[in-house]
């Protein structure tokens, strides 16, 4: 029995680099913690409900396929639904008639399914996501100390891009400290360029800015009474992020366009002044997708690179990020399979090395992206000391995720005028409170 | 028409209580013809008006009776209160303007011989969707010039008249400078004959420094000479502030003044390719060094049409752009049916041309006139698209108005529908009036 595990195992590994020690060793481990049943015993029909279109759709079936590897009897129905999977499932679980599987990048949708009694439990594949996942994704995946979901794919939003050029022509590097950035900044604004290109119509580049700075300064346990607005944004640990900030956009001569046109920016702009031939700034502070949004004939790696956000006060490594993770509707043998068979580095490997993949699989071998960004990017998710989803996408929506209102408005006004530091954070306060007392 | 039918008819007579079968059939065409259009505005007008007034009355998830909490709360929200202000300027401002320039662009293409050409060119914006509309002027007003093409206009405008330096921008290296591009950069520290003096400028793009620069070099100070350096004073790394390094270039070309204690200029003279200057003969005294305004020539940096304060009237530029062209084709159309000899007889009686328009032309336009003056303001009462897509996130609270407010508050993630449904409320009864006139003008012309 076990050496027929151990064979599946190496068959599954096999599709990957050969001379992965840590994909193997993960995939040995999984299968003998978790597999009861040989896998040609497994029979039945999965389906799945999902996010993921398009290429991304593809990249999915083609990790479905090896799933269907090792269970040929079982038979996966993925259906896309794209941005509206939050409407698709509420009407299904409305209906009760909710998919075996689905995946959702909405942790507070989670929650409230699980809270309803619609999700069933992970606890048959506890023991394998916890031995694969840092324990701030399990964390995140546990509602009243039962294991819902776990992030299948991840997003790191603690990057910044910058170009190459414009670094090597004020000869500075890429910083690791929060004093390093702020000294590197002020050279590349001497050497004639602006540093920061920011995105300031788009209010959520902002949030991710100040969340970023909010959970290195601040730490963890801050971070998640932030969240839940168990203390009050007029705290002092705000007012000190909001300060630190402003050392970013507090001097308008350091930033494209000046302040003003920053909050004329929107994103796709803010990074074509960046991965350009003749850049308008620096460097662009935001996540991992920052290439995906514009076509560049700068090539990566060598024109334009990636470094992770700085570290503040000695922070260690840490990561806002975001992600898409699977939850159970209906429990059945298959779907035990192919959640568990998702947990394992083999799965998150086939859509690692198809790219526009990040995986938080603590298991899964750096060789297993495609390409060298993807790779810093992306392993900076599995070794972050500390994760946290992004704060402003599980605030209530009228607050953390508006256009023109609530955190994304007050932080571009906070952007017109980086000195009203106090005033931010009491309209920051004002505007929560209202909306969390909404939500209940 | 069915109904008047109907009541018209005269009553059974009286005494035969028995059914009639003629006055059943008729009331049941009577109702036959009426029911399309009564099923119609009921499900879609009478029934969703009452239901958002009732809404108006509860808090956001319509369970909560809060009266008139709503209405408060929508005159005292600052965004909501712009929104009421700015609609108040719309209405003030828009269809007054739309209907001017129609009107300009009707009476003085009328004599024309293209004006075909022209008047469907003015049209033309008609057949863009407002939204599409918002997308092309937001396109249009953005501040960067090499993006936004109203500045690239302006920019082109001012360039002709700009002054040309070799320096678009650049910053004092130390504090030993002070100053900015506009009033040159001052060396706080005062000079006599026989001293040198040290201008390190920073934040120049080494693409901007001028063609032909060397090296930068200190040159040694003769009697009766201040001399000095104007120069790049950064290399890769930073370099030492206030200090000529390798690497460092000087710039040619700058203007160099030497102003007497009281800020007088004394002299001006340039430097050479390695940014070294000489005041010769100078005599004795203590004396200030300044690199002069002259040498910069500041790029236009945009109008920030789309930013807080200009929001409103770029976005009410794009509203006439596409609206003018109506208010043109109606005026025009009014304009032609007006007698020519009533404009004879004036013209024979003496009249000038401007009197002609104003005593004769518009008093015979007027109810034309009023034709677009009503419809504009009705149009203008719920802007919203253009709005919407024209104002970025940043400055949609400057550009708010009723409609947009209405939309941003139900839908777009606050999805508060009580104080949504209130706002509402309070757009149908501002554009009552409107529909009031409007109504009064039908009537009129059908009897």
């Amino acid at each position: 029995m076990l050496a027929l595990l151990a064979g599946v195992a190496l068959i599954a590994a096999g599709c990957g680099d050969d001379d992965d020690d840590g994909g193997s060793t993960g995939a040995a481990t999984s299968g003998a913690a978790t597999q009861e049943a040989e896998p040609s015993d497994v029979s039945g029909t999965v389906s799945m409900v999902g996010i993921w279109t398009g290429d991304e759709q593809e990249s999915f079936q083609a990790v479905l396929d090896g799933f269907n590897e090792r269970y040929p009897d079982v038979t996966v129905n993925y259906n896309p639904a794209g941005d509206n999977t939050p409407t698709v499932l509420s009407t299904a679980v409305e209906g009760g008639n909710p998919p075996d599987l689905a995946t959702i990048a909405q942790p507070g949708l989670i929650r409230q399914f699980a809270e309803q009694g619609a999700l069933q439990p992970l606890t048959f594949a506890k023991e394998e996501i916890e031995a694969n996942f840092p324990q701030d994704i399990v964390d995140l995946g546990t509602i009243d100390g039962e294991l819902y979901s776990f992030v299948f794919k991840a997003a790191n939003k603690s990057t910044v891009w910058f170009n190459v050029q414009a670094f090597e022509d004020a000869g500075v590097e890429a910083p690791a400290t929060w004093e390093d950035l702020t000294s590197a900044a002020e050279t590349i604004k001497a050497s004639g360029l602006p540093a920061y290109s920011i995105a300031g119509a788009d209010g959520w580049t902002l949030t991710d800015l100040f969340e970023n700075i909010y959970l290195r300064q601040a730490g963890p346990e801050k971070y998640d009474q932030l969240t839940n607005h168990e203390i009050p944004w007029t705290d002092q640990s705000v007012k000190d992020a909001l300060t630190t900030m402003a050392d970013v956009i507090g001097d308008s001569d350091n930033i494209v366009g000046g302040t003003s046109g920053a909050l004329e920016t929107d994103f796709p702009t803010s990074v074509t002044n960046v991965l350009s031939e003749s850049p308008k700034g620096a460097m662009v502070i935001e996540g991992d997708f920052v290439p995906g949004v514009v076509t560049t004939d700068l090539e990566p790696g060598t024109d334009y690179d990636v470094f992770a956000f700085p570290s503040i006060n000695g922070s260690g490594p840490t990561v806002v990020g975001g992600g898409d993770s699977v939850v159970m509707f209906k429990d059945s043998p298959a779907g035990q399979a192919l959640v568990e068979y998702l947990a394992s580095p083999e799965a998150a490997e086939i859509w690692a090395s198809r790219g526009g993949f990040s995986s938080a699989n603590t298991q899964l071998s750096p060789d297993a992206y495609s390409d060298d960004l993807t790779r810093t990017t992306a392993t900076a998710i599995a070794e972050a000391e500390t994760f946290r989803f992004d704060m402003s996408d599980l605030a209530p929506a009228a607050f953390g995720g508006t256009p023109g209102q609530g955190e994304w408005k007050i932080l571009q006004d906070f952007l017109a005028d980086p000195t009203k530091v106090d005033q931010t954070a009491q309209k920051l306060e004002r505007s929560a409170a209202r909306a969390y007392r909404d939500q209940e | 028409m069915a109904l008047a039918d109907a009541s018209s008819v005269p009553a059974p007579p009286p005494g035969l209580d028995g059914p009639d079968p003629g006055r059943w059939r008729r009331r049941l065409t009577t109702a036959a013809f009426l029911a399309p259009a009564v099923v119609m505005l009921g499900v879609w007008i009478v029934y969703p008006t009452i239901r958002t007034i009732v809404r108006s009355l509860f808090g956001r998830d319509g369970s909560e009776w809060v009266g008139l909490g709503n209405y408060e709360t929508l005159f005292t929200t600052d965004t909501l209160v712009t929104a009421i202000q700015n609609n108040a300027i719309w209405v003030a401002v828009v269809p007054a303007l739309v209907a001017a320039i129609g009107m300009i662009f009707a009476v003085l293409t009328e004599r024309i011989s293209w004006k075909v050409g022209f008047r469907t060119a003015v049209f033309m914006p008609m057949a863009i969707s407002m939204f599409a509309a918002g997308v092309i002027w937001h396109i249009m007003d953005e501040k960067d010039p090499e993006r936004g093409a109203v500045n690239a206009a302006i920019g082109a405008v001012k360039d002709v008249f700009g002054s040309s330096g070799v320096l678009s921008r650049a910053q004092p290296s130390s504090d030993a400078l002070t100053g900015s591009i506009r009033e040159g950069f001052t060396l706080q520290a005062t000079v006599s004959p026989g001293d040198g003096a040290l201008l390190g400028l920073t934040a120049i793009p080494p693409a901007e420094v001028p063609e032909g620069a060397e090296q930068a070099a200190t040159p040694q100070a003769a009697g009766g000479e201040i001399v000095g350096t104007v120069w790049r004073d950064f290399k890769p790394g930073g370099g030492e502030a206030g200090v000529v390094e390798p690497e460092e270039l000087g710039i040619p070309g700058a203007t160099v003044q030497l102003r007497d204690t009281s800020g007088d200029v004394v002299s001006t003279t340039k430097t050479d390719a390695d940014g070294s200057f000489v005041f010769a003969d100078v005599a004795d005294g203590e004396y200030q060094v300044a690199v002069a305004s002259e040498t910069f020539a500041a790029p236009f940096e945009g109008v920030s049409w789309l930013g807080p304060d200009l929001i409103t009237p770029a976005v009410m530029i794009a509203y006439i752009w596409v609206w003018a062209g109506f208010a043109m084709v109606v005026i025009a159309a009014g304009l032609s049916a007006i007698p020519r000899d009533v404009l004879e007889a004036a013209r024979t009686d003496g009249a000038t041309e401007w009197q002609v328009f104003r005593r004769v032309t518009v008093p015979l336009l007027a109810p034309v006139l009023s034709v677009v003056f009503v419809t504009m303001i009705i149009n203008v009462l719920k802007v919203f698209d253009i709005v919407l897509s024209v104002a970025p996130g940043s400055s949609q609270d400057d550009a708010n108005v009723i409609a947009l407010a209405m939309w941003r508050t139900s839908f777009s993630g606050v999805n508060d529908f009580g104080l949504g449904s209130a706002i509402a409320v309070l757009l149908f009864i501002l554009v009552i009036p409107a529909l009031a006139l409007n109504i009064r003008r039908f009537k009129r012309e059908e009897s």
